[in-house]
């Protein structure tokens, strides 16, 4: 309370009540943290299938590749209002866990303007967000496509081999990486 | 607590003449319009209430009837009064405008106005033997905003609201559907009586708090508080805790409609469960803000008509608490749809279940309290125990509804319909019309008809185990909430359930008159017409309590 000398000198009444007003102001505050705090939890947890971002050089110091091998399916979504045609190269990959591999994702713009567009992506089970490293993706940034221009986008990743030590997640057979293409209102800003 | 004996001086002789000297009641429009009285202002927000409970109650109504048989009869029709122009569209949005509208006014201008705003403001002060409320002009500012807060809300179905006029997003105003879902400003007004509604109640409950721990009576310690100033106080941190929360929610809903931020919308790297974890960690509070001060209301009267202190006064003090807490940290279970993993459910079932160990305690508590008792079965303890019973059938069917697995299936249907209007329209409905009976002597000077209230409790009793027990048929079946229509499969028990509404309407207006009457033509009411039963500070004083009681403090021994 030294900080607030004031607070000393308030009648009781005026003094519960300070109190109990900071209390809803700190409640006000800890609502709109929920935000980059929910954001943290997601990245930090993997929670609802968020993937994980692993640095390239530190991702290439010590890979470990396990005999073992997970089928990866690619489903790619445009959302509504982009003009724009969006397919995996391949639909579907074997990977050694713990190998990195690289899938391309194809996107063509059908309209007869520049279209900026952003992706939004995780994986399900969504146990598995935790154990699904990306080291590059297209994802990572905006894409832009001329008129008609066509553009090969890459997904470098891996299977962390960790997922071998988790009972929830050791059993997954496949995992599907799921993007979905959202137009990037100039008028709108990332929260 | 109930040993209280209180030497109030409160309305001595002398007293009296003394307050009709000094202080002469205001004029009509100063009294009622610019109230700083706790009495006064906890008459407005009964009688607030009991406006918005009819609204609220004919909006269901209305339902009921679109329901009884399956197919659109009425939609439309309904629709073109609003707006003559209306198809079957405007129709079916009309009804997501009633859903919302029912629901809204339900939880925010009928249960929490009467329970706090009501007989909180009218007992908090006398049962701790205050003067009145800590800041009164603060009061009368909640209970006017809360009014405007409902006129926002009935305006906002008069403007567009996407599909048709008004806002059709569900009490819970999920995003997407409240954000790109809903272009025009009626989910903006909609939205905006919520903050209206919610800044009231926090400063409500600045005040209760306050008031509970600044201005008890001499020897009113806080374990020797009546139960229900226990439950408000209770009550009031849940306020002050969960209601800034939807607060912000709602805030950011507004700036993604208004002010193109993406909290909520994945296009820019939002989330709209996100929403859903911000509303429902203030939801699962607030529902128990809604069932607490029941709580409260429904120990006083066991006890007094059990002519005994109610069993174990600490233990239910502090299972009251113990909701309080554990209410904070269930609220996922009202989404273990969203895609959770299995540990995430089995802690959110595991917590939610816990629940019912302090609910029990209360129940039990109460049949222990009555248990040897010397009882009589007038009007306010029918409706106590018609309030334990449903509250248990309710409270039983929430412990299915916890069970991560069971709820994937029961997720919004009218199991979750039936279980929830089990504990709150019926569970906290209850405990509003037993705190209504008890105390209307008290708050009026006059005798409510016992024959009449009799006649209320059963004909409503049985009226609203018609209405709501078949839905938990329908929803075993499959029937989801919010439709206005279904299969043919589903028209049986929708048509008694109807029929079920039908009862209660007459036992509501059976209600109405015993009002009336009363006020008109009933008994002058005693300063205590329970008996030896009564112990609370309210009953030392007159019936109704002078405009401003205590001036000399009561002693507590």
């Amino acid at each position: 309370m030294r900080s607030f000398p004031a607070i000393g000198r308030l009648s009781p009444k005026a003094k519960t009540a300070s109190l109990a007003s900071a209390l809803a102001l700190a409640m006000v505050g800890l609502g709109f943290a929920a935000v980059p705090l929910y954001d943290l939890f997601c990245r930090v947890t993997g929670f609802g299938g968020t993937t994980q971002r692993y640095d390239p050089v530190a991702a290439a110091a010590d890979p470990v590749i396990l005999s073992k091998t997970i089928s990866v399916r690619f489903d790619a979504n445009v959302s509504a209002g982009l003009p724009w045609k969006f397919y995996p190269e391949h639909p579907t990959d074997t990977v050694s866990i713990g190998a990195r591999d690289m899938a391309i994702f194809i996107a063509e713009n059908n309209s007869s303007r520049p279209v900026v567009g952003t992706a939004g992506f995780n994986v399900t089970p969504t146990q598995a967000g935790k154990y699904f490293a990306k080291i590059q993706c297209f994802c990572f940034t905006e894409q832009r496509l001329e008129p008609g221009q066509q553009m090969r986008m890459p997904v470098l990743f891996f299977v962390d081999p960790k997922i071998m030590d988790d009972p929830d997640a050791r059993d997954i057979q496949e995992i599907t990486l799921s993007y979905t293409f959202h137009p990037v209102d100039e008028g709108k800003k990332a929260s | 607590m109930t040993d209280i004996a209180a030497t109030a001086p409160a309305h001595g002789h002398a007293d009296h003449a003394h307050d009709d000297h000094d202080h002469d009641t205001p004029g009509f429009f100063v009294r009622w319009f610019m109230s700083t009285n706790h009495k006064d202002i906890g008459t407005l927000y009964l009688i607030f209430a009991i406006v918005a409970g009819i609204v609220g109650g004919v909006i269901s109504g209305m339902m009921r009837w679109e329901l009884a048989e399956p197919g659109i009869q009425y939609l439309t029709g309904w629709a073109q009064f609003f707006d003559p122009a209306a198809s079957e569209v405007q129709g079916k949005h009309f009804w997501n405008v009633m859903i919302t509208a029912h629901g809204l006014i339900m939880v925010f201008f009928m249960v929490m106005p009467a329970m706090i705003g009501g007989f909180g403001n009218w007992f908090v002060p006398l049962m701790i033997g205050a003067p009145d409320m800590a800041f009164p002009r603060m009061n009368n500012v909640s209970f006017w905003l809360t009014f405007v807060a409902f006129v926002m809300l009935v305006g906002s179905m008069f403007v567009p609201g996407g599909s048709g006029l008004g806002a059709g997003t569900g009490w819970t105003v999920y995003a997407p559907l409240s954000t790109s879902g809903s272009a025009g400003p009626a989910v903006d007004m909609a939205i905006f009586s919520l903050h209206l509604a919610g800044a009231a109640s926090i400063l409500g409950a600045i005040n209760f708090i306050t008031t509970i721990f600044n201005m008890r009576a001499p020897g009113m310690t806080i374990h020797k508080m009546p139960l229900f100033v226990w439950s408000v106080l209770v009550t009031a941190f849940l306020l002050l805790l969960a209601l800034p929360v939807l607060a912000a929610a709602i805030t950011m809903l507004l700036t993604d409609r208004n002010f193109g931020t993406t909290f909520y919308d994945a296009a820019g790297g939002g989330d709209p469960v996100l929403y859903q974890h911000l509303f429902w960690f203030f939801g699962h509070p607030e529902v128990y803000i809604m069932i607490l001060p029941g709580f409260g209301i429904v120990s006083q009267i066991i006890s007094t008509f059990s002519k005994k202190p109610v069993f174990g006064y600490l233990g239910m003090a502090y299972a009251m608490v113990a909701i309080g807490v554990v209410g904070f940290i269930v609220w996922a279970h009202h989404m273990f749809t969203v895609g959770m993993s299995v540990n995430l459910k089995m802690y959110f079932t595991a917590a939610t279940m816990v629940i019912a160990v302090p609910t029990g305690i209360k129940i039990f508590s109460w049949i222990a309290t009555m248990w040897g008792g010397s009882m009589s079965f007038k009007t306010p303890m029918v409706w106590s125990l018609g309030f334990i019973f449903m509250f248990t059938v309710g409270g039983v069917t929430g412990v299915v509804l916890a069970n991560g697995g069971v709820d994937t299936n029961l997720h919004d249907t009218y199991y979750v319909v039936a279980h929830f209007h089990y504990v709150l329209s019926l569970g906290a409905v209850f405990s509003l019309f037993a705190g209504f009976y008890y105390w209307f002597p008290k708050m009026s000077g006059r005798m409510y008809n016992e024959f009449l209230g009799q006649l209320h409790f059963w004909i409503f009793f049985i009226g609203v185990n018609v209405l709501f027990f078949p839905q938990h048929f329908l929803g075993q079946q499959g029937m989801p909430r919010r439709y206005p229509d279904y299969p043919d499969a589903y028209a049986y028990w929708h048509l008694i359930s109807s029929y079920g509404y039908v009862i209660m309407a007459v036992g509501v207006l059976i209600f109405f008159v015993n009002i009336l009457w009363s006020l008109a033509a009933g008994k002058k009411a005693a300063d205590n017409p329970w008996g030896e039963g009564a112990t609370t500070l309210e009953w030392t004083l007159s019936s109704p309590p002078p405009f401003h009681q205590f001036n000399e403090l009561p002693r507590i021994a």
